[in-house]
């Protein structure tokens, strides 16, 4: 009778595991500035709304979504729902929510202008939303301009107008560095367009580095050779390892930074009153005046044991009064086209700075290039961003001359693509 | 007489589940050995250990070696191309092996580079660092076990806290620009953006996070050399550089032979610190080849298992050569010691 009791009582324990195990939905998570604790906030919510799913908000660094979550995937494993940016490059691993969402023509309808970055080629699937659209752009301590009475340089002006003018401000406010671009493929790709690059080869694939590309990453080498832009930021690691310049900018010790939209909340909370910054768009070049656009999608994962529960959650989240609260609340530009077509986002920061630079970078997205539209839907952007990052880091560090770095970024990308074939 | 056989009436009843399972598997291992003999019974036992080795160890190497035979970018096997030896010859393309610019993977040589000198620095400089620290820790100071905790203390700490600190200590905002300007009045010196100084400090940084292990195998060898010989030596005024040569080295031997291999096997899988600390920056001074590896492998964009699994190959025949090697000395001073 006893051991008949233990036996019973052990399989309603394990029965009801299971049963919360079913319900569970893990959702792997980075944030740049605050949007890790407004999504945990909005997933109490959800919980205390949908009691019958249990959502796991697992937040991690961005190197883990980086470099730890596209291994898991590839061995059929990782999370029910993740935060990415190499949306392209993993789409094979996403789910396909379209029969399983209450309203694939609401998906369509608000998500459908990034669709295409996170689905396979030649495919219909929704795989998820964009939590924030980004742009590429810079940001310029205004107090350092004004101290060293130097003026802040206009709408329309150049790489060389923002190098100059931020010399000038360093030479005056004995500050390290006078400008710094992020170690990343897709921030110096902005610039880079800017003076005529296109990557993108006839037959889709990547082209050899055009004048364009070369043009900017020679200014970039002899700028970061003499001293104005700064040198450590690129040098500080081996290969494609990213490292953001925004300590040095929000520490006073830059003029002028160039990263993008999502540092906006970030920059805010962190510099504080300690000095003003405005941002400032995209600097131009000979072709255009471009940033990069991007951003962070929610997708859900093909390897979920829970895809009902998953497209629950992701239902909830894309709703358009969600996403409206949580780019309020994030600063972040929204992805929904609701949203963004109704205006009056009212952004949750009594920083006024904060305000003008979200305001700046949407008038920025009007400059946008084509081409910088194209990318982020490119399956090969990583690959080519990939080889520009580790061979312009090798020659800034002396080991490569320009000429040969061009060389090997060339051969890197067309290896990886052969790579990629077999 | 009732509390002497308490004890035994509990262990009788202890061991009644124990004699159960042993008449329960008698029967079946007395006709496996009527079967196989002693030689299958050996076996028999072993097996167990077997398993596990071969599931957690031999299985893993199996699956690395094959995957260095097959080419592309996806994970599953079943989707990887049958290359042969192609990643290896990839690997091996060179004009020159010493000028690793001339090679088909640059940074694999480079990284090659690197590793090697950092071995021959690092294991060089512990070695003394930790025999001076050991010998010093064996002298009667001044609340001993203190120090000797002291020394110790970075072993315990996680590599990753090991690399955070002294990227603190090193940045161009760090502590040690910090303490030059309070008291030097020096310009902040970017330390670790200068290939020279990122070098040395990777080397530092891991002699500083290992050296008290090392130092206390040595201070273990030190105890263990009787007291006697020293008082003799000093009995016929030996001088004590002589004593340390000629009493203390010797019969230090084996214990340095042991921290030399482990250390140089430690020393050619270095990684973590270094990938907190510099992240084989600037440029590509600092990249060893663990860190390749694990670039090419998982964190570059269309990772290449097969080239990081050959390059993993190439690394563990260095590691068993360096094993064999540490097996070969301990076999030879073991006959010495039966002569």
């Amino acid at each position: 009778m006893k051991l008949k009791s233990i036996l019973a009582g052990a399989a309603l324990a394990l029965m009801a595991s299971t049963a919360a195990f079913a319900g569970d939905v893990r959702i792997m998570w980075y944030s740049d500035g605050v949007e890790g604790e407004v999504m945990k906030d909005l997933v109490g919510r959800f919980i205390k709304e949908n009691p019958g799913i249990n959502v796991i908000l697992d937040n991690v660094a961005y190197s883990v979504i980086k470099e730890q979550l596209p291994v898991q995937l590839e061995a059929g494993n990782g999370p029910d729902i993740a935060r990415v940016t190499a949306i392209k490059d993993l789409a094979r691993h996403w789910l396909d929510l379209r029969p399983l969402v209450k309203d694939a023509k609401y998906w369509d309808d608000n998500f459908g202008a990034q669709a295409d970055w996170m689905r396979p080629d030649g495919s219909n699937q929704i795989s998820g939303f964009m939590t924030q659209i980004t742009l590429t752009g810079g940001f310029a301590n205004k107090t350092l301009f004004d101290q060293a009475g130097v003026p802040l340089p206009g709408p329309n002006a150049t790489w060389d107008d923002w190098a100059a003018a931020a010399k000038k401000v360093k030479e005056s406010q004995q500050v390290p560095f006078a400008m710094a671009i992020d170690r990343s493929g897709h921030r110096i790709t902005a610039p880079m367009l800017s003076y005529g690059a296109n990557y993108v080869g006839q037959d889709g694939k990547p082209a050899p580095l055009d004048k364009g590309a070369k043009d900017f990453l020679t200014k970039f080498v002899d700028w970061t050779a003499d001293g104005t832009f700064s040198k450590d930021v690129w040098v500080s690691a081996a290969g494609t390892t990213y490292r953001p310049a925004a300590d040095d900018f929000i520490n006073g010790q830059l003029a002028f930074y160039y990263s993008g939209s999502w540092q906006v909340a970030n920059l805010a909370t962190k510099i504080g009153n300690s000095f003003d910054w405005v941002a400032t768009g995209s600097p131009c070049g000979p072709a255009a005046c471009t940033g990069m656009p991007g951003g962070a999608a929610l997708v859900a994962v093909k390897y979920t044991k829970n895809p009902k529960d998953v497209a629950a959650v992701m239902d909830w989240f894309a709703r358009e009064d969600i996403v409206k609260e949580f780019s309020e609340r994030t600063l972040f530009l929204p992805g929904h086209k609701g949203v963004v077509d109704k205006g009056g986002l009212d952004f949750k920061t009594d920083n006024e700075q904060a305000k003008a630079a979200l305001t700046k970078y949407v008038e920025a997205t009007k400059s946008t290039s084509e081409t910088a539209l194209k990318l982020p839907g490119w399956r090969w952007s990583d690959t080519v961003y990939a080889a520009v990052v580790t061979r312009i880091g090798q020659t800034l560090a002396g080991e490569l001359k320009l000429d040969d770095a061009f060389q090997r970024i060339d051969a890197d990308i067309a290896q990886k693509v052969k790579d990629a074939g077999q | 007489m009732s509390t002497a056989s308490s004890p035994s009436r509990l262990g009788a009843l202890l061991m009644t589940p124990v004699h159960f399972v042993m008449r329960l598997i008698d029967a079946p291992v007395r006709g496996l050995q009527k079967a196989t003999g002693i030689g299958g019974m050996a076996a028999f036992f072993l097996a167990p250990n077997m398993l596990i080795f071969g599931i957690f160890v031999l299985l893993p190497l199996v699956i690395n070696f094959v995957y260095s035979m097959t080419g592309g970018t996806a994970f599953f096997l079943s989707e990887r191309q049958f290359v042969g030896a192609d990643q290896y010859a990839r690997l091996f393309t060179c004009g020159s092996y010493l000028d690793p610019m001339s090679c088909q993977e640059d940074a694999f040589w480079t990284a090659v580079g690197n590793t090697f000198w950092f071995v021959i620095l690092q294991v060089a400089l512990m070695i003394v660092t930790a025999l001076i620290t050991a010998l010093i820790l064996n002298r009667d100071l001044a609340a001993r076990s203190f120090w000797r905790a002291v020394f110790f203390f970075p072993v315990l700490l996680s590599p990753v806290v090991v690399g955070l600190i002294w990227k603190w200590i090193l940045q161009r905002q760090g502590l040690l620009n910090f303490i030059l300007y309070e008291f030097g009045g020096t310009e902040p010196y970017t330390w670790l953006t200068d290939r020279n100084w990122t070098f040395a400090a990777t080397i530092g940084v891991s002699i500083w996070a290992h050296m008290g292990f090392y130092a206390l195998i040595l201070l273990a060898g030190l105890q263990a050399i009787p007291k006697d010989l020293y008082e003799a030596a000093e009995m016929d005024g030996t001088r004590p550089a002589r004593v340390f040569w000629r009493i203390t080295l010797p019969l230090l031997a084996p214990n340095l032979l042991v921290v030399v291999v482990l250390a140089l096997i430690r020393a050619v899988q270095i990684f973590d610190e270094v990938y907190v600390l510099t992240g084989g920056g600037p440029g590509t001074s600092t990249l060893y080849l663990t860190q390749y590896i694990y670039e090419t492998g998982f964190a570059s964009a269309l990772r290449n298992p097969g080239l990081a699994a050959a390059a993993s190959i190439l690394m563990g025949v260095v590691l068993v050569v360096l094993t064999l090697f540490q097996l070969g000395i301990g076999r030879k001073q073991e006959n010495k010691g039966k002569r």
